[in-house]
């Protein structure tokens, strides 16, 4: 039986995967955005499985707010890595240091 | 009418300082000194018709906080009249000469420099003032330290010159030492009386007396200790000894502020403190005993001093502290009156030496050295005069075991009866004969060598010497007058038989009972003469003190009342009295010191001008002594002032430049460029490193929050 621990271990298992992907990560700003999106889907399958193990549909109802908020990130993330890509043609993560103090 | 003597001055003051832009120069020296000649009119008038007892004439409340309150008045009765007199006339003659003097100064044009001077000696007077009529100690430190203010002002009034500087700041200075003393008294007598009301320190004065204190590292009489702090003050303000060497100095200042404040009235404000305090110091013997000490070694020390001095100006200002010697001495043998009594005659011959000695300064163009003088009787025949008449006041000549002569010839020879009978016969009398005889030294010497001889010095200067205008020579005019006959004047009301001293201070007649009172009596005959209200006459006093002595015994002694009269004289205290049956000798030997002083000048500086010369190079080393000052100056500078400028220079390099300095440089040099440059490499410029910080604080705060507890 799938009890609630399994989707927790999974749940915080992506989690991981996409906090590693984050800072491991150094040659690709898409990587970033997909770690992010990693990351958020972690914290849905937290809210879903708890939303089922508590019986009560608040959580999933955050969940598609979560995905739609996701979604918008996405697509503003991707439009500043077009212009970025514009500007500074290239979308390596080394080159993006201009906060360098 | 009290009220327009006391702000007339600072009114004057204020117009002269402030607005002498908008009224020119000459207006404000005529605002000034107008308000000070009237209130010298409004003073005489206050004096000669004083209102019976003390009266309080409140001004306004000044402090009520918790238990100080002191209201901000004016106490005026016999003691404040006779200041309000001395200070108003010799302020009021000084502002007149000083229009003449300060006529015309090289070194200031054309800068306005007279309103400044004259703001400055109106406010000397309305501090003064404030001083003398102050109904509470704190009103008095007020204008004490207003006096000291004014001094330090005038004193270093030519601000280009560096020694006037010097000597104002060196004024201050051993002033404040001296008010350290006083400020301490004034705390003390709150401590222990809980106000700082005159009356209330008076009436708990013979408590006081009984009373220990404990203070520094022993337990001290209470009544003692207090008259001694107090002074300290006196000391300080007065130029007594080891107090004293700011007052030569203190003659950087223009001559007519010497004349006013550093001879005729500031430096008397610690003798009219003391006469002031005259309830609690009666109760202090050992303060007593000091001030006699003290008193009597100023005026010893000051006169061999002035003996040698060449600078004018510095002659007279040791006869100033030598005076003041005299007066501190009657003080501390408990005759206040003859205290008061040379005060107000030595105000007026010594302003007069101190203005004639101007006008001679004037007229030689700023020579201040008697070496360069001789012959000046006929280029200055009216202040020859006037400072022969000063000589003969200060120098005590009259007709012996009469009260005819002129007015130091009254009260120093007062003076030196009452030490006489004071200390039976002791060393303060014999220091007081001394100092007498080198009164009348210096004082010849400084006629001679003037006014005498032959013209030494630039011949330039000897040949446009000229007498003085007018408006100098009237105030040394009225001044003379005060010379010649305030002595004869006030001499019974002062000195005379005790029934009339006590009419003239308002003291009622106790001494009668006093004699053959009871020693536990005694506080209940200090509440006696207080209910006698009206002091009619000695018969009553005599009825009051009768019945109210029989009711004595439930007296407590601390609750005592304040003793009627400006000064007071314990019962016990019979030296005036005694005095006044001084054997002749005692009488005469003021007198005979004078003529012994006066015969070795005339042999020194006339007949035979070159024997001080040989003198002084066969007794080399005491000359030395004596022109050094007795080395006082030079003491201090090993013992006080080199070391404390020894510890500031350390301080200044050492704890200000290395400690303070090298911190403040440290931090903003080393220390915080390390964390800038510490927290300039954190920020990368990656993402992932600030990703990864976060992550790393969100896991250290879960991590806190799992052992902590979180919001549990």
């Amino acid at each position: 039986m799938i009890g609630l621990e399994h989707y927790l271990g999974l749940a915080s298992a992506l989690f991981v995967i996409g906090i590693f992907g984050l800072f491991l990560n150094r040659k690709n700003v898409i990587v970033l955005l997909m770690s992010i999106e990693l990351m958020l889907l972690a914290v849905n399958i937290n809210l879903v499985a708890f939303s089922a193990y508590l019986d009560d549909l608040t959580g999933q109802v955050f969940t598609l707010f979560v995905l739609t908020v996701a979604a918008a990130e996405a697509a503003i993330g991707l439009a500043i890595l077009v212009s970025f890509f514009r500007t500074r043609g290239s979308i390596a993560v080394e080159d993006v240091n201009v906060m360098k103090g | 009418m009290y009220t327009i003597i006391l702000f007339a001055p600072l009114i004057g003051a204020l117009i002269a300082g402030f607005g002498h832009r908008m009224i020119g120069d000459k207006p404000a020296q005529y605002v000034t000194t107008g308000l000070l000649f009237l209130a010298m009119l409004l003073s005489w008038i206050t004096f000669i018709w004083l209102p019976e007892g003390t009266q309080h004439i409140q001004i306004m409340r000044w402090i009520d906080s918790g238990s100080v309150q002191a209201d901000w008045s004016i106490r005026l009765d016999r003691l404040t009249a006779i200041m309000l007199i001395v200070v108003t006339t010799i302020s009021a003659l000084v502002h007149l000469y000083s229009i003449g003097y300060m006529a015309n100064d090289p070194q200031f044009e054309p800068e306005s420099y007279r309103p400044r001077f004259f703001a400055y000696l109106s406010f000397f007077t309305f501090a003064m003032l404030m001083l003398v009529t102050a109904d509470n100690l704190v009103q008095m430190f007020f204008g004490w330290e207003g006096v000291g203010l004014a001094s330090y002002l005038l004193i270093g009034f030519y601000y280009k010159k560096p020694s006037a500087n010097a000597a104002a700041i060196k004024a201050f200075v051993v002033n404040r030492i001296g008010d350290f003393g006083f400020m301490l008294g004034i705390a003390g007598l709150f401590l222990m009386t809980d106000s700082i009301r005159l009356d209330d320190i008076f009436a708990a004065a013979p408590a006081l007396a009984e009373t220990q204190l404990h203070f520094l590292w022993a337990d001290w009489n209470a009544a003692n200790v207090l008259a001694v702090l107090l002074f300290i003050g006196a000391m300080g303000k007065s130029a007594q000894l080891f107090l004293h060497t700011w007052l030569p100095d203190a003659m950087e200042g223009p001559t007519p502020v010497s004349a006013l404040i550093h001879a005729a009235t500031m430096v008397t404000a610690g003798v009219f403190l003391v006469c002031r305090m005259s309830p609690l110091f009666e109760y202090a013997p050992a303060a007593l005993g000091m001030v006699v000490f003290i008193g009597a070694a100023s005026a010893f020390v000051a006169a061999t001093i002035g003996l040698v001095q060449t600078d004018i100006k510095r002659v007279i200002a040791y006869s100033t502290m030598s005076q003041l010697g005299y007066m501190f001495v009657a003080a501390g043998v408990g005759v206040y009156s003859v205290a008061m009594f040379h005060l107000l005659t030595h105000a007026f011959f010594k302003a007069m030496l101190f203005l004639g000695a101007g006008s001679v300064i004037h007229g030689m163009h700023h020579e201040q050295d008697m070496r360069k003088y001789g012959g000046l009787k006929d280029k200055f025949p009216v202040t020859f005069w006037i400072m022969l008449i000063g000589t003969l006041a200060i120098t005590g000549v009259g007709i012996p075991l009469t009260t005819i002569g002129f007015a130091g010839f009254l009260s120093k020879d007062a003076i030196i009866e009452s030490a006489w009978a004071g200390t039976n016969g002791g060393a303060a009398f014999w220091a007081l004969v001394i100092a007498a005889l080198f009164t009348s030294f210096y004082s010849w010497r400084l006629m001679f060598l003037t006014f005498w001889g032959k013209p030494r010095g630039d011949k330039h200067t000897h040949e446009h010497a000229h007498e003085s205008p007018n408006v100098i020579l009237v105030p040394l005019g009225v001044l003379a007058l005060g010379a010649v006959f305030s002595g004869m004047v006030f001499y019974g009301s002062f000195f005379g038989s005790h029934d009339r001293v006590n009419a003239f201070f308002g003291i009622p007649d106790h001494h009668v009972e006093a004699t053959e009172g009871a020693t536990e009596a005694d506080h209940s005959e200090e509440a006696a003469p207080a209910a006698d209200e009206q002091a009619a006459d000695t018969a009553a006093a005599h009825d009051h003190a009768a019945t109210d002595m029989a009711d004595a015994g439930a007296h407590d002694a601390g609750a005592g009342t304040a003793p009627e009269g400006a000064i007071f004289m314990h019962p016990d205290n019979h030296t005036l009295d005694d005095a006044h049956h001084a054997p002749i000798w005692v009488k005469l030997s003021p007198f005979v010191a004078m003529l012994i002083g006066l015969a070795f000048a005339y042999w020194f500086y006339i007949v035979n001008p070159a024997m001080p010369k040989r003198l002084a190079s066969r007794q080399k080393y005491l000359h030395a002594f004596l022109l050094n000052a007795w080395y006082f100056d030079k003491a201090y500078d090993f013992l006080f002032v080199n070391p404390a400028k020894a510890l500031g220079r350390f301080l200044w390099k050492f704890g200000d430049g290395k400690i303070i300095d090298g911190a403040i440089n440290g931090l903003a040099l080393g220390i915080i460029p390390w964390f800038t440059r510490a927290a300039g490499r954190l920020q990368s410029g990656y993402v992932f490193t600030y990703a990864f910080a976060m992550v790393l604080g969100i896991v250290a705060m879960i991590t806190i929050m799992a052992l902590i507890g979180g919001a549990n």
